[in-house]
């Protein structure tokens, strides 16, 4: 690590942002008014499955102060972010798919009177049979959601098999076999989605949106409002979180731009907490089927996984996700045989989607659970036997995954060695216990969703002796503070401050092409497409001085505001100067950089999902304490050590470790949302849907093991979404070490903790 | 039937025209147009609209403007005076405490009440204190670093004025 010396990488530096966010003073999208701006309600269906027989708005456009008003057919166009297969539209047509879908819209000078003119709108509807679980979805003669789709209520279904399964099974010294459920759960991010959405008599549209991918929308905002994509121009201003719940298109967007077309005036449409829920996109419940096996060292033979995914109505991110769950069965242990069958089901709920550690988090919780039980059973601790099947430095899944760097080993290590694990384990009186899991996720994508082979990052970065540094980068920061990271790289590379850098982003106009925040990819991808623009830059300007300083450019090099020799310490110029001169010779000084991750796909059905550049690690430990009165589960103490590569801003990094542990709590002992048998959602408030608050909240210990990936920017890899993934089985295995119960469904309530204990009484 | 009412908030009287069923949060958001208080759920459930009424936190989404005339209201834009910022939102700065920024405003109104109450409070006192703040980003440990952080801050500053 000697030659690495950085002056502005690793270093705690404060997000720009965050005084005007001390101070009230950053603009949401709720936090925008406009001009004769009008006020977008939603109305949304009393079915949760049902045909639509007519719908009746002449009431409503006759309200005073009513605008405009629109309905589905108005925009048929299908949207949705896999290109190929878009099953959404902006508002129902034909047919409602879950209680609380929009089928029209009313835009009005005065909220109330928008709420008002809902109330006047009539529509008809013809029942259709409601399935709110997988299970009636597939049963024989169930009426399809989609009635184009091929295979009734299976969305989409997968098999995958490597190595010899069945052989390696019978070959096993110990299988265990289980199911496995998890809850449907919200991302619950603080901010609702809010959209304001502007035409101009040139008919161009602008639109500002609380999104995580300003790219998408521009697309899918095109296809729907059908026109072409240099006339819509999307502008993300402060994002209160996403965590993947702002990783698509949302109805509210698309019904902003329809509404404001027809009104020809500007149209906000914001979200209430209760249409958060109905716009969803959470995490899928998945009831899992899964088998492992184990040999007599405790050295992991096979895996066979069958999983139900609960998908809700529409298809949204679907099958991505359901291909990514086939890829997390393979690390981060070495497993050579390895089968998965998945299915994702329509039903009658809002849509699932991408939520923080998409397709890691449920196969996680039942693999890290088995591998406790199998070690437990063996007589071994569980760390041992983590341990054992942990990946080296380097690593080739069977099915063809690279990973190229990972100190997983070292994660289980310092976790173990800093929670005291090993003096604990089994040794705690009734009622305390500890539980280990690990985890791991991608790091920089290589799977693009966006059909083309462009460059999955850009960035554009400008000097000038009068403005300074603009880097521009369609990278969005949704409050994880991937400007900062970006800026601090920047920095780096010029040898600037860190607070000279001006970053424009989340713009598809201002900033240049970037899928989007999602999928843990923004520092590996804009990073290394930042560092390529940067040193360009340092090409274009080194020449020039060396002229001025009467020297080779390749002696030179950045650093302190500065450009100098390397071998001469008297020689020397101000940085800026040269820019100037630079200018001053050839005119503007600016260059671009972009990143593809390297093409890896394995020659398989979803062959290409799961692939990634580079692959971030962890390891938890956490320590719980069961009142064995009220079966209240508190956890007390909570350890994590992770690989994040080198981490750009430790103080971030803590951060994005603390928020993924503690929404991953939630999870697992408290977040669900329940449904009543028609549809309805029971608890679409944060009364009822309990998120964690600082009160429930251990002592959290996290600590970045030492490592660096040479082949990423600046060594780092991704720190917010691998760490979510162990916490849920590394609590339910401490529940377990407490009082010897196995729980297999989520979320483990007090109730389920009192039924567990009074059934293990009767034994 | 509106109404024409005086409100002071931030140090500055407001005379408005308000119905009465009016609730705080809208008043103050969109017809005064101080938009750092934010809107989570609008039904009492996450403390993103919590401003300070005589010093004492409260929901501004379940108060009515109506029955705060007369009061002093604090939003965010009033805890710094000035180019100065308070010590509270240093600390929350400095700490880390700050990611997406949208429960901000209500955590750091409802520390400011706190440390009025209780200038060094315990880890557990702060936890209580904040207990009706949500927040989905930080895991809430730098908050509870900034809280314990203003608290010195502020002693500080306190100090040094006398
Ligand atoms: S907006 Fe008032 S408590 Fe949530
Ligand atoms: S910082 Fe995002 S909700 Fe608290």
């Amino acid at each position: 690590m000697s030659d690495r010396k950085f002056s502005v990488i690793g270093t705690d530096q404060v997000r720009k942002e965050a005084p005007d966010k001390a101070r009230g003073e950053a603009i949401y999208a709720d936090d925008i008014r406009l001009p004769r701006m009008l006020h977008g309600r939603i109305k949304r269906s009393d079915y949760a499955h049902a045909r639509i027989i007519s719908i009746d708005t002449s009431a409503a456009e006759a309200l005073p102060g009513v605008k405009a008003v629109v309905v589905g057919s108005e925009a048929p166009q299908k949207y949705g972010i896999v290109p190929q297969a878009p099953t959404e539209t902006a508002m129902a047509i034909d047919k409602v798919r879950y209680h609380g879908e929009p089928v029209a819209a009313v835009a009005a000078t005065d909220p109330d009177i928008a709420e008002k003119a809902l109330d006047l709108i009539e529509v008809e509807y013809e029942p259709l049979p409601v399935y709110v679980n997988t299970h009636d979805a597939i049963a024989e003669g169930a009426v399809a959601l989609h009635e184009d789709n091929k295979y009734g209520n299976i969305a989409y279904q997968a098999r995958q098999e490597f190595g010899e399964v069945d052989k390696a099974f019978e070959e096993s010294h110990l299988v265990i076999e289980k199911t496995y459920k998890t809850s449907y759960v919200n991302h619950v991010f603080m901010e609702p989605h809010s959209a304001v959405a502007r035409f101009d008599d040139n008919g161009d549209l602008r639109m500002w949106s609380s999104t995580q991918v300003p790219h998408y929308l521009h697309t899918m905002l095109s296809k729907v409002m059908d026109m072409p994509m240099a006339k819509i121009h999307v502008t993300v201003p402060n994002v209160g979180g996403g965590f993947g719940g702002k990783g698509e298109a949302s109805n509210n967007e698309l019904i902003a731009a329809l509404l404001s077309r027809k009104a020809r005036r500007p149209v906000k449409v914001i979200y209430s907490r209760r249409e958060v829920f109905l716009q969803h996109r959470g995490r899928h419940p998945i009831e899992m089927k899964v088998k492992m096996g184990v040999d007599k060292e405790g050295y992991i033979t096979a895996i066979d996984y069958d999983g139900l995914m609960d998908g809700g109505a529409y298809g949204a991110w679907g099958i991505i996700i359901l291909f990514y769950t086939a890829a997390m069965l393979h690390l981060p242990y070495k497993v050579k045989n390895v089968r998965f069958f998945g299915r994702r089901i329509y039903t009658n709920k809002p849509t699932c989607g991408p939520m923080r550690g998409l397709g890691g988090v449920q196969p996680r919780f039942a693999l890290e659970s088995m591998m406790d039980e199998l070690a437990i059973k063996l007589g071994m601790s569980p760390y041992e036997l983590k341990l054992k099947n942990a990946i080296d430095k380097k690593h080739v899944t069977v099915s063809g995954v690279h990973v190229r760097h990972s100190e997983y080993k070292k994660c289980l290590e310092e976790v173990v060695s800093e929670s005291g694990y090993l003096d604990k384990h089994g040794k705690l009186p009734f009622g305390k216990g500890v539980g280990l899991a690990g985890g791991y996720y991608i790091s920089g994508t290589a799977y693009t969703l966006y059909m083309s082979y462009k460059p999955h990052s850009t960035a554009l970065i400008r000097l000038d002796s009068e403005s300074g540094v603009t880097l521009q980068c369609g990278a969005t920061d949704i409050g994880q503070g991937s400007n900062m990271v970006l800026a601090m790289m920047c920095a780096e590379k010029l040898g600037l401050p860190y607070e000279s850098i001006h970053v424009i982003s989340g713009d598809t106009k201002n900033a240049p092409f970037d899928l989007g925040s999602f999928a843990s990819r923004v520092t590996v991808a804009a990073g290394s497409a930042v560092c390529e623009a940067a040193d360009k830059l340092i090409e274009q300007i080194l020449p020039i001085a060396g002229v001025a300083l009467g020297c080779r450019a390749d002696q030179l090099a950045v650093g302190n505001g500065e450009i100098y020799s390397i071998y001469e310490k008297e020689i020397r110029m101000p940085f800026w100067d040269a820019v100037e001169k630079y200018i001053a010779a050839h005119g503007p000084l600016s260059a671009t950089g972009s990143y593809t991750p390297p093409r890896r796909t394995g020659d398989f059905k979803g062959g290409n999902v799961g692939h990634s550049p580079t692959y971030g690690f962890t390891a938890h430990v956490a320590e719980v304490d069961v009142d064995t009165e009220t079966g209240e589960v508190k956890v007390v103490n909570y350890n994590e050590a992770g690989d994040c590569g080198q981490p750009i801003n430790p103080l971030s990094v803590e951060g994005q470790v603390e928020g993924s542990i503690v929404m991953a709590m939630g999870q697992a002992l408290y977040e669900e949302i329940k449904m009543t048998p028609d549809g309805r959602l029971m608890n679409p408030n944060l009364h009822d849907y309990k998120v964690p608050t600082m009160r429930d909240i251990p002592n959290i210990k996290t600590l970045a093991v030492e490592s660096y990936d040479e082949d990423s920017p600046f060594g780092a890899k991704e720190a917010g979404e691998g760490p979510i993934q162990p916490t849920i089985p590394a609590i339910l295995n401490a529940i377990y070490d407490a009082i010897g119960v196995r729980f297999t469904e989520m979320p483990v309530t007090p109730e389920k903790v009192l039924a567990a204990l009074a059934a293990k009484g009767q034994e | 039937m509106k109404k024409i009412i005086t409100l002071n908030i931030n140090g500055d009287d407001y005379d408005l025209a308000i119905k009465p069923t009016d609730f705080l949060v809208d008043i103050v958001r969109d017809t005064v147009g101080l938009t750092g208080t934010k809107k989570g759920c609008n039904i009492g459930d996450c403390g993103a609209c919590t401003v300070l009424v005589d010093g004492r936190p409260i929901l501004s989404c379940l108060t009515l403007a109506m029955s705060v005339v007369g009061k002093k209201i604090k939003t965010i834009e009033g805890v710094a005076d000035g180019p100065e910022l308070d010590p509270v939102q240093q600390a929350f700065i400095d700490k880390g405490a700050i990611q997406c920024g949208f429960c901000t405003p209500g955590m750091i109104l409802s520390t400011t009440a706190l440390l009025e109450r209780n200038p060094a409070p315990t880890e557990e006192e702060i936890k209580h204190g904040l207990a009706g703040n949500i927040c989905r980003c930080t895991g809430y440990v730098k908050i509870i670093d900034a809280v314990k952080h203003a608290a010195v801050l502020k002693t500080k500053e306190g100090t040094d004025v006398r």
